[in-house]
C-alpha cells in the first residue's frame, strides 16, 4: 500500500504561506438586528413544536389540576393551614398549593424542554443550531427563553381555571407573577439543560423523574408549610431549605400576593447564573463536557 | 444575483475594489484581489482526534481551493465524520489547526462558521415542521430577517417542483426530497464553502443521479467551494479534486487526474484501491458503485 501523500504542485501554489495569505473583507458584524432575528426563530420553532404537541400541553395542564381538584380537596381537612406569610388570613388548602402547582408546571416544563434537547441531539436536529454562526451562549439562552414562554403561558391557562376553584388572588397579583415565574422558569429550564448535558440517551431520562423531579417537587415548601415539615422532620426542613425549588416557590408565592421575598430571590437568581452557566460550559465544544465524552 | 455578497471579490465588485498591494510568501508582490483568490476555503493543518485511544484522524493536512469541488474519499470508518465534525465545531480541535478563508475556526468561530453551510450525513429536518419553516428557521438561526429568508428560497427553489410544497410538513417527503431541501438549507445563508457528508447515503440510484446534479448546479450557479464526503467513486467528476482519507489519514490531495497519474493507474477507482490496499484494482473495478 503506497503512503505517499500526493500533492500536486498546482496545490502547492494555490496554498500560500499563513503569513501571505489575506483573510476576506471582513463582514459586518452581526446587528442586534440578527440576534433578535434568530431569538424570534428560536422562540418560534419551539411555539410550533409546542403547537403541533397538543397532548404536552393537556398533559401539562391536567396533572396540576388533578392535584388541586383531587389531592387538595382530600386534603384540605387534614392539612389545615395556619396563617403564613404572604397570606392575611386563614386560606383554603387549594390557596396555599397553588404556586407550588405553577411550579410544578415550570418545574415539568423545565424537564420536558431538556427531554426535547436530548431528543433533537439523538434525532440530529439539535446539529442544525449548534452550527449557527451566533455564539453558543445565546444560542442556548434563547432556546431557554423559548421554553420558559411556554411554560408562562401553561401557568396563565392553570390560573384561569384555578380562578374557578376560588383561587383568586388580587388581579394585580397576576402581572407581579410574571417576573417571578419568568426567573423561576429560568432556573428550573437552566437545570433541565444542563441535566440534557449530561443525559446521553432518551432513555436514561426517565431516570431524571426519580432522582430529579419528584424529590425537588416533595421536599420542597410546594405542598405544605416548611413550619409543617420542621415539626415533623427538622432533617427534611433543612433539606427543604437547601432545595431552590422552594425558593422558587416562595418568590411565585409571594408575587402572587404582591409581595417581595428577597431571600427566595437571591437563591433564584443565583441558581439560575449557575445552573446556566453549567450548562453553557457543558455545551461548549471545547470545554463542556459533552466534548469530553465524545472525545473521551 | 449577487453571490459574494459576503464581500469576496465578485464580478460586479471586481472594479470597484481597491488593490492594496501586498506581499506573497515569496515576496512578490501582489494585489490584494489576488491573495484573496489564494486563501483556501478550507484548511486543514495537522489535525488530529482521538476516541479513548482510538486514533480517528492523524495529523490530517489538506486544503480545498476556492471554487473548486474536492471528494473526500474513503471507505467507511475513515475518520470523514469525525472530520465533518470538527470541522463544523460541534467537536474541538486539540491537535492542528482549521481556518474556513482565512478564518480559525478556534479564534473566530462566528466569522467561519457564519462561511460555511453544512448537509449531515444523518437527517437533521425537523419533520413536524413544513419544509418553509424549517428553511426559514435556518436562515433566523444566521440572523436572516424573514423577508430575506423568503426570497432566497425563491432564488433557489426557482422552477423546482418542491417549490410548490413549502407549505407541507417535511415527514411527508421522500428521502431524496428531505435530501435535497436540506442542501436548499445549506446554501439558504450564501455560505462560501459547503460541507456534504455522504450526501447521498440510502437513496436510490435515481434519487443520488438528482443529489448530485443538483448540488453541481448549484456550486456552479453560487460560485461556491465544496467539500463532498463519499466512499462512492461514481460521485467524483475528472474536474474534481480529490482527498483521499484511510484509517484517519490523508493518503493524497489533488486533482484527480493528478492522483491517478501519481499512482500509475487507469481509473480513480483504481488509485484509491492501491492507496488503500481495500482490494485489488481488479476487483475494484469490478465494483459497481461501492467501495
Amino acid at each position: 500500500m503506497s503512503e505517499a501523500k500526493i500533492t500536486p504542485m498546482a496545490t502547492r501554489e494555490a496554498a500560500p504561506a499563513p503569513e501571505a495569505a489575506a483573510t476576506p473583507r471582513d463582514l459586518p458584524p452581526f446587528s442586534l438586528s440578527a440576534y433578535l432575528t434568530c431569538f424570534s426563530g428560536i422562540v418560534g420553532r419551539e411555539g410550533l413544536r409546542f403547537l403541533h404537541q397538543r397532548e404536552r400541553f393537556v398533559s401539562a395542564l391536567v396533572r396540576p389540576l388533578l392535584w388541586l381538584f383531587i389531592f387538595a380537596a382530600g386534603f384540605r381537612q387534614v392539612l389545615g393551614v395556619s396563617i403564613v406569610t404572604p397570606y392575611k388570613t386563614y386560606i383554603l388548602y387549594e390557596v396555599y398549593i397553588t404556586p407550588g402547582l405553577i411550579g410544578m408546571i415550570l418545574l415539568f416544563n423545565g424537564m420536558q424542554s431538556s427531554l426535547s434537547m436530548v431528543y433533537d441531539r439523538e434525532t440530529g436536529t439539535m446539529k442544525t443550531l449548534l452550527v449557527s454562526p451566533l455564539p453558543r451562549w445565546f444560542l442556548l439562552v434563547s432556546k431557554l427563553a423559548a421554553g420558559v414562554a411556554v411554560g408562562v403561558l401553561q401557568v396563565y391557562v392553570f390560573l384561569a381555571i384555578a380562578w374557578f376553584w376560588e383561587v383568586r388572588p388580587d388581579w394585580p397579583g397576576y402581572l407581579y407573577v410574571l417576573p417571578a415565574m419568568i426567573l423561576a422558569g429560568l432556573m428550573l429550564g437552566s437545570l433541565g439543560m444542563l441535566l440534557s448535558s449530561l443525559v446521553q440517551q432518551l432513555e436514561n431520562f426517565a431516570g431524571i423523574m426519580n432522582f430529579v423531579i419528584f424529590p425537588m417537587y416533595f421536599a420542597s415548601s410546594a405542598l405544605y408549610p416548611l413550619w409543617r415539615v420542621q415539626e415533623s422532620s427538622p432533617l427534611l426542613y433543612t433539606i427543604c431549605l437547601f432545595n431552590p425549588f422552594t425558593h422558587a416557590v416562595e418568590l411565585v408565592r409571594f408575587a402572587l400576593y404582591q409581595q417581595f421575598n428577597l431571600q427566595a430571590f437571591l437563591v433564584v437568581v443565583g441558581c439560575t447564573v449557575a445552573f446556566l452557566g453549567a450548562a453553557i460550559l457543558a455545551y461548549d465544544p471545547a470545554r463542556g463536557v459533552i466534548a469530553r465524552k465524545k472525545q473521551s | 444575483m449577487d453571490v459574494f455578497s459576503d464581500g469576496w471579490v465578485g464580478e460586479t465588485d471586481k472594479e470597484k475594489t481597491p488593490t492594496k498591494p501586498t506581499m506573497s510568501g515569496d515576496g512578490r508582490r501582489i494585489d490584494l484581489s489576488e491573495a484573496r483568490a489564494l486563501v483556501p476555503a478550507l484548511a486543514v493543518d495537522g489535525v488530529s482526534h482521538s476516541y479513548g485511544s482510538r486514533k480517528a484522524l492523524d495529523d490530517v493536512s489538506f486544503t480545498v481551493p476556492q471554487g473548486s469541488f474536492t471528494a473526500l474519499l474513503g471507505p467507511n470508518g475513515a475518520g470523514k465524520s469525525t472530520l465533518f465534525s470538527l470541522v463544523t465545531r460541534l467537536f474541538n480541535t486539540r491537535h492542528g489547526e482549521i481556518r474556513i478563508l482565512g478564518y480559525p475556526l478556534q479564534g473566530r468561530p462566528t466569522e467561519a462558521l457564519r462561511r460555511l453551510g453544512v448537509v449531515f450525513q444523518a437527517r437533521t429536518l425537523d419533520l413536524d415542521l413544513s419544509i418553509r419553516q424549517n428553511l426559514t428557521y435556518h436562515a433566523a438561526l444566521h440572523g436572516m430577517k424573514r423577508g430575506d429568508a423568503d426570497k432566497r428560497i425563491g432564488e433557489i427553489l426557482a422552477g423546482s417542483e418542491l417549490a410548490e410544497r413549502l407549505g407541507e410538513k417535511a415527514r411527508n417527503l421522500s428521502g431524496g426530497q428531505l435530501r435535497r431541501i436540506e442542501i436548499v438549507r445549506a446554501f439558504m445563508h450564501r455560505p462560501r464553502l459547503i460541507l456534504l457528508d455522504e450526501p447521498t447515503t440510502g437513496l436510490d440510484i435515481r434519487s443520488r443521479a438528482e443529489i448530485v446534479a443538483e448540488v453541481r448546479r448549484l456550486v456552479r450557479d453560487e460560485a461556491v467551494s465544496v467539500l463532498w464526503a463519499t466512499h462512492l467513486i461514481d460521485e467524483i467528476d475528472a474536474s474534481d479534486r480529490v482527498v483521499v482519507l484511510h484509517h484517519g489519514k490523508v493518503l493524497a490531495e489533488g486533482a484527480v487526474s493528478d492522483v491517478t497519474e501519481a499512482e500509475n493507474a487507469q481509473s480513480i477507482r483504481e488509485a484509491f484501491s492501491r492507496l488503500t490496499g481495500l482490494a485489488r484494482p481488479s476487483e475494484a473495478a469490478e465494483t459497481e458503485t461501492v467501495l
